[in-house]
């Protein structure tokens, strides 16, 4: 537990330039600045590994990074996809505020192998405190000459930035955010093109999530294979989980990817006192939830997710037991993606708002006997007819809420209350 | 308009992007010019913003619009943000709201007679794992209790 990401969580200022250092942490840049190891060498370290993005896209990285034009003379850049606000995702602002180096450091690589000499750190807006660990770990590594242009005169130039979101979920979508970057509003672009060729400012562009770009450093140092062996196969080596919910004790776990599910729960203190597990989302508020039943045969990673009906997603396992209301659950994240929807495209605009506004009724007691149909119909009109995925992530809980929790929902259409006791 | 304070700090985000590209650096002039007045935006406030940074006042207007951190109405001096997504909801958010609610004499969305405080009901802030929580300023409160409130509340001024 805890052997890339969360490496040095135990030491007192783990998040400084001092205990990242002496964990090894700065070793590989200072070979590249060496001139000791090649771009080639390093993405087949990364294929090795089977990192795959840890956003909830799940593309292996190594081949991502592999995609850019490296050689064209333009300016290209890495930009680092900070902006976590998927329901239930709380791991990335963990790795801001305890290893901001590792992301740095990931980031400064990554620059190198694509031949990107600048590169930004897309934080959400609300995220001041692990803003300000990160803004204080830049300033150390540029006082130590690890930054910069021409650094040490190693013909190496890489410089890093911040910005910071302003509060809407689609920038988390890497279109949606380069365009925020610009100073626009975030609404995703169509792709193709695609970042690789026209991203940010129009040149070449690589977006990973926080917790990848936190995994190469220590990826490199131990090897590609090391890390593959922690995991299992097709989903390398080890992941960070957010369980929150109704466990005992909701925290973030780096655990090898592969772990049975219910081993997870149990190091999240299992379920409260006199309380039954009743479902699980394994991947974050987008992901469909899973029953009781099936969530306790899983294991998580991406195949085993996947196999249970579900998708691994950022990671973000939220758990209910059994004074779940679920009409009320799905409510609420139906009014997320309401509220988060970008307005660009109409199956999302208006669908996420018949969702909505249909679930509303149902909650309060105007519910009309086709309205289970009614949400199926919607939800099926937005999923694949959007630019981005939001309208699929608001669609996908809808369809799999309503299939393994049906009878909730025909009985408070029914009675007009939930057949829950909270 | 724009304190030279605020130009001194909208200046360092401009430095980050390239020539050029300065209209990059709008959500955060936003921010600086929201801060000085009163923690909400007017039409005049945008207009200056983009003139600043030599973009259209439509191109300011859209992002002032887009994102949830502008204000456009009064808000108290102290925004409480209070996360009643999934994680929280799961965990009394819902309660914790009613409660702040009563104990403020407002309902959410109006501001104290006083004039400090207002109670804004917002989506995920990303700290699902001390549900249920809220922000007050740059500030994140977790695990909260309704005797947490009282204590965190209570020493507003």
């Amino acid at each position: 537990m805890n052997e890339v990401c969360f490496k040095n969580l135990d030491k007192k200022k783990c998040y400084s330039l001092k205990v990242y250092e002496q964990s090894g942490g700065y070793s590989i840049w200072r070979k590249i600045l060496k001139g000791e190891l090649t771009p080639e060498e390093i993405i087949d370290e990364l294929k090795a590994s089977g990192l795959r993005g840890r956003g909830g896209a799940g593309f292996p990285t190594g081949l991502k990074w592999s995609f850019m034009p490296r050689n064209a003379s333009m300016q290209k850049y890495v930009v680092c996809n900070s902006d976590e606000g998927e329901p239930g995702t709380c791991k990335d602002r963990d790795i801001l505020r305890y290893n901001p180096h590792a992301v740095i450091e990931g980031m400064a690589i990554g620059g190198f192998v694509m031949n990107a000499s600048v590169g930004y750190n897309y934080i959400r807006g609300e995220f001041m405190e692990p803003f300000k660990r990160f803004e204080g770990a830049l300033k150390e590594v540029y006082k130590a000459g690890l930054l910069g242009k021409n650094i040490g005169a190693s013909g190496v130039s890489f410089d890093l930035h911040t910005h910071l979101g302003a509060g809407a979920y689609i920038c988390g979508e890497e279109t949606a955010l380069l365009e925020s970057i610009e100073g626009k509003k975030g609404q995703p672009r169509f792709k193709p093109p695609f970042p690789a060729n026209v991203g940010l400012f129009g040149q070449p562009t690589t977006i990973n999530n926080t917790e990848s770009f936190a995994s190469v450093p220590e990826i490199l140092s131990q090897g590609g294979q090391w890390f593959a062996d922690i995991g299992v196969e097709n989903s390398g080596g080890c992941k960070l989980f957010s369980v929150t919910g109704h466990v005992q004790k909701p925290s973030n776990f780096e655990v090898p990817m592969g772990i049975p599910f219910k081993d997870l729960l149990e190091m999240a203190g299992g379920i409260k006192k006199g309380r039954k597990l009743k479902a699980v989302i394994p991947g974050g508020s987008s992901t469909p939830v899973l029953t009781a039943e099936v969530a306790m045969e899983m294991t998580m990673d991406y195949d085993g997710i996947e196999k249970a009906g579900s998708m691994l997603g950022a990671g973000s396992v939220i758990v209910m037991d059994d004074s779940t209301c679920m009409v009320a659950t799905l409510t609420r994240l139906a009014h997320f993606y309401y509220d988060e929807s970008c307005g660009q495209c109409t199956p999302c605009r208006e669908g996420t708002g018949w969702l909505y506004r249909v679930l509303k009724r149902i909650m309060d007691g105007d519910g009309k006997a086709d309205d289970i149909d009614l949400l199926l119909g919607v939800s099926d009109k937005i999923m694949g007819n959007t630019i981005c995925a939001l309208g699929d992530a608001a669609a996908m809980p809808v369809e799999s809420f309503l299939r393994n929790f049906r009878p909730e929902f025909e009985y408070y259409i029914k009675h007009g209350k939930s057949m829950v006791k909270g | 308009m724009i304190s030279n304070q605020a130009k001194k700090q909208i200046d360092v985000w401009v430095a980050k992007y390239p020539i050029g590209r300065q209209s990059s650096a709008v959500m955060e002039a936003l921010k600086i010019v929201q801060a000085e007045n009163e923690n909400r935006l007017s039409a005049d406030i945008i207009q200056a913003v983009a003139d600043y940074l030599d973009m259209p006042s439509i191109a300011a207007q859209e992002v002032a619009t887009f994102y949830e951190n502008y204000n456009h109405k009064s808000v108290g001096k102290h925004t409480i943000r209070i996360c009643h997504n999934i994680s929280c909801m799961l965990n009394g958010a819902d309660d914790l709201v009613k409660y702040l609610e009563k104990k403020l004499g407002v309902k959410t969305g109006k501001v104290t007679k006083n004039g400090l405080v207002n109670v804004k009901k917002v989506e995920c802030l990303g700290a699902c794992v001390g549900a249920p929580m809220f922000q007050i300023g740059e500030q994140y409160y977790e695990n909260l209790t309704k005797q947490k409130i009282d204590e965190i509340v209570d020493n507003l001024k």
